[in-house]
């Protein structure tokens, strides 16, 4: 054992909870570019994912159980849309704000009270917590290689979505040019329904893969949600291949500050850096500063 | 017109009186000492009134600010600095009586800041931050500026937490009692509670009509054009970059004093204080009273928040903020008071047109 298997052992850690800050970044970048929403509640479906795949668990084989939840999840997100955002569309940036927070404070509370505040898990999905695969002198469980196959899987169907299909397509124009899209006969609405589906559908998978190493808590959104949209920031909003990068960064920047900084302040590091990112260029590492569409969001 | 201005001000002081009379007369003297930290709280929602009804800006790091009031004071009034005794800024600072000696628990000297000393340094420290945070991130706008500052109040609440002469977790207890001026003590002792209420609700009464006065000044209506169109605020000469951070910065000085104050009254401060729910749950507050309207906020926010000190929402406390947040945006942004009002009145002329038809038809 020497640094450099230290080294990879805090750099896998890092990209393994930098994965998890991506999907997260994906969801908000898929919702914001098709509503102009930034929906604080994205870190909620990912601890809905979790809980629900968790209680199904119990009586239903663990591959049926975490599709189910991100199956419900999914269909929690449309409902939201249309319940809340449908006929909201006229309101101000303020009042979408405020209204997503209130439900992700609603949505933690009704967790708390269908659940309780305990921790809970899914079982590892091949191995037990004890079973470990060595790559290059680190020891890493194989739920690090589901964590990251799944991300990798994810990120490249989504990416085909959006370049190929009808579907993906008709989403990407509701994102450029809300008014062109409709003209050409896009159902817009229905559009802004299907990417709250689908951005709840990712951040259920990501907690539901995530589950078996940081464990499923009733108020882990929250902060997941700031450091996805950290991540979200990094890389650019409105792109959401680039945020996969400011995730992985994220990540591992925040692996490595635990080795230097104490561990109370391990957040810290991720906010930090959302709010230097902010102040110093808030159109992201890889956005371009055209002016008005950093600044009227 | 002066009646009408003046109205709303005679109309909180007689309603402050008969609360203080009603609950005398029925036994339920207690009842000030939740409603004194009710209207400290208020005062928050009252500066964030006029960071988003006026300015149209959204704070989720108010808490962070009456976090770092209140621990400023606490931190500073708690501690023992006479192992500095002999240096020279000690000596200075003790000849002005911001430093004073006194006896502590088990009868050794110590040397504190005076309660005075601590506000003045709290309210320093928290201009110098506001400014620091705000000068950058009210180049932002909406969503950004929103997730910055909950950035900046979960850094904050972080530190706190992480921090061992902070008290960590347990926060800072023990605060010794405000000799404000003239006999006036601000303290959670039963003794003094009728004074404290009242002393209460002045400040924020005096807050009020300090706001409302700023509010239909040049500033006030410079702030009202930001908020309605910023790029034609700018257009016509108002330096809105300026007068953002302006009220961002004020904003942020009324929530550190209200946080300076209730450490006071309650004799200590925890970390939850600064926890990103109370940012947002000042939010709620602030739109719950209608956001442009501060008596309103006031009024709505020292009533839940008194329920809420009461235990009245029991284990949905922070649900029912969350429901009034989404229930009052999505039926009623302009607030509920308003609203209320033109319905109330819709029903009293409906019922009298309802009795008119029913003399015609007899």
């Amino acid at each position: 054992m020497g640094d450099d298997s230290l080294f990879l052992q805090y750099l896998l850690s890092g990209i393994t909870k930098g994965s998890i800050y991506a999907v997260v970044a994906i969801g908000f970048n898929l919702i914001y570019s098709a509503t102009g929403v930034l929906n604080f509640a994205q870190g909620e479906f990912v601890m809905l994912g979790g809980m629900i795949a968790v209680t199904l668990c119990a009586f239903l084989p663990l591959p049926v159980a975490v599709a189910a939840a991100v199956v419900i999840v999914a269909l929690t997100g449309c409902l939201l849309e249309i319940l809340f955002f449908r006929k909201l569309r006229h309101h101000t940036i303020m009042h979408m704000i405020i209204i997503t927070i209130g439900l992700s404070i609603v949505i933690q509370e009704v967790a708390l009270h269908l659940w309780d505040e305990k921790v809970r898990s899914l079982p590892y999905f091949s191995g037990s917590e004890v079973s470990s695969i060595r790559i290059f002198g680190a020891s890493v469980s194989p739920q690090v290689l589901w964590v990251l196959g799944t991300v990798a899987v994810v990120v490249v169907l989504l990416h085909a979505f959006l370049r190929y299909t009808l579907q993906g397509r008709a989403m990407r124009a509701c994102s450029s040019n809300p008014d062109a899209a409709m003209l050409s006969g896009i159902n817009i609405s229905n559009m802004r329904t299907l990417s709250f589906g689908l951005s709840a559908a990712l951040g259920a998978l990501a907690g539901c893969v995530i589950s078996p190493i940081t464990m499923t808590h009733y108020e882990m959104g929250a902060p997941l949600a700031i450091k996805g949209f950290a991540a979200a920031i990094l890389g650019g909003l409105g792109n959401p291949m680039a945020s996969v990068v400011g995730g992985l960064l994220i990540g591992v920047i925040e692996a490595f500050s635990v080795s230097k900084l104490p561990a109370a302040y391990n957040d810290v590091t991720a906010f930090a850096l959302l709010l230097l990112m902010l102040f110093v260029r808030p159109h992201g590492l890889f956005g371009s500063p055209s002016g008005e569409s950093v600044r009227e969001v | 017109m002066l009646l009408k201005r003046l109205f709303p001000v005679i109309g909180f002081a007689a309603l402050a009186i008969a609360v203080q009379l009603g609950a005398g007369a029925l036994g339920k003297e207690f009842y000030l000492t939740q409603l004194t930290m009710a209207i400290y709280y208020a005062i928050v929602v009252m500066g964030l009134c006029l960071l988003m009804g006026f300015a149209g800006q959204v704070s989720l790091g108010h808490g962070a600010f009456f976090a770092i009031g209140g621990y400023t004071s606490a931190v500073l009034t708690t501690s023992d600095f006479s192992r500095f005794q002999d240096s020279l800024w000690a000596a200075a600072l003790k000849r002005i009586h911001v430093l004073i000696p006194k006896a502590d628990l088990y009868g050794g000297q110590v040397l504190t800041t005076t309660p005075w000393a601590a506000f003045v340094a709290a309210m320093l420290l928290t201009f110098l931050i506001a400014c620091l945070i705000g000068y950058p991130a009210l180049r932002l706008k909406g969503h950004y500026l929103a997730m910055a500052t909950l950035g900046f109040c979960l850094i904050v609440n972080k530190i706190v937490l992480g921090t061992a002469w902070l008290g960590a977790a347990d926060g800072i207890s023990g605060v010794p009692e405000w000799n404000l001026a003239g006999g006036l003590v601000i303290s959670g002792r039963s003794a003094v509670r009728v004074q404290n209420y009242y002393a209460a609700c002045a400040l924020a009464l005096f807050l009020l009509i300090l706001l409302a006065n700023l509010v239909h000044s040049r500033v006030g209506r410079a702030l009202q054009a930001i908020h309605d169109r910023e790029t034609a605020a700018g257009a016509i000469g108002i330096n809105t970059a300026r007068y953002k951070l302006n009220a961002f910065v004020l904003s942020a000085l009324l929530a550190a004093a209200a946080g300076v104050f209730l450490t006071h009254y309650t004799a200590g401060i925890g970390p939850s204080e600064a926890s990103a729910l109370k940012s947002v749950r000042y939010v709620a507050l602030a739109a719950a009273g209608g956001m442009s309207n501060p008596w309103g906020a006031a009024l709505v926010s020292t009533a839940i928040n008194f329920l809420s000190l009461r235990g009245w929402f029991g284990t949905y406390d922070n649900a029912v903020f969350g429901a009034v947040l989404i229930l009052i945006i999505s039926i009623a942004p302009q607030g509920p008071l308003k609203p209320l009002g033109l319905w109330i009145r819709r029903l009293l002329s409906g019922a009298r047109s309802a009795a008119g038809g029913e003399h015609a038809a007899s």
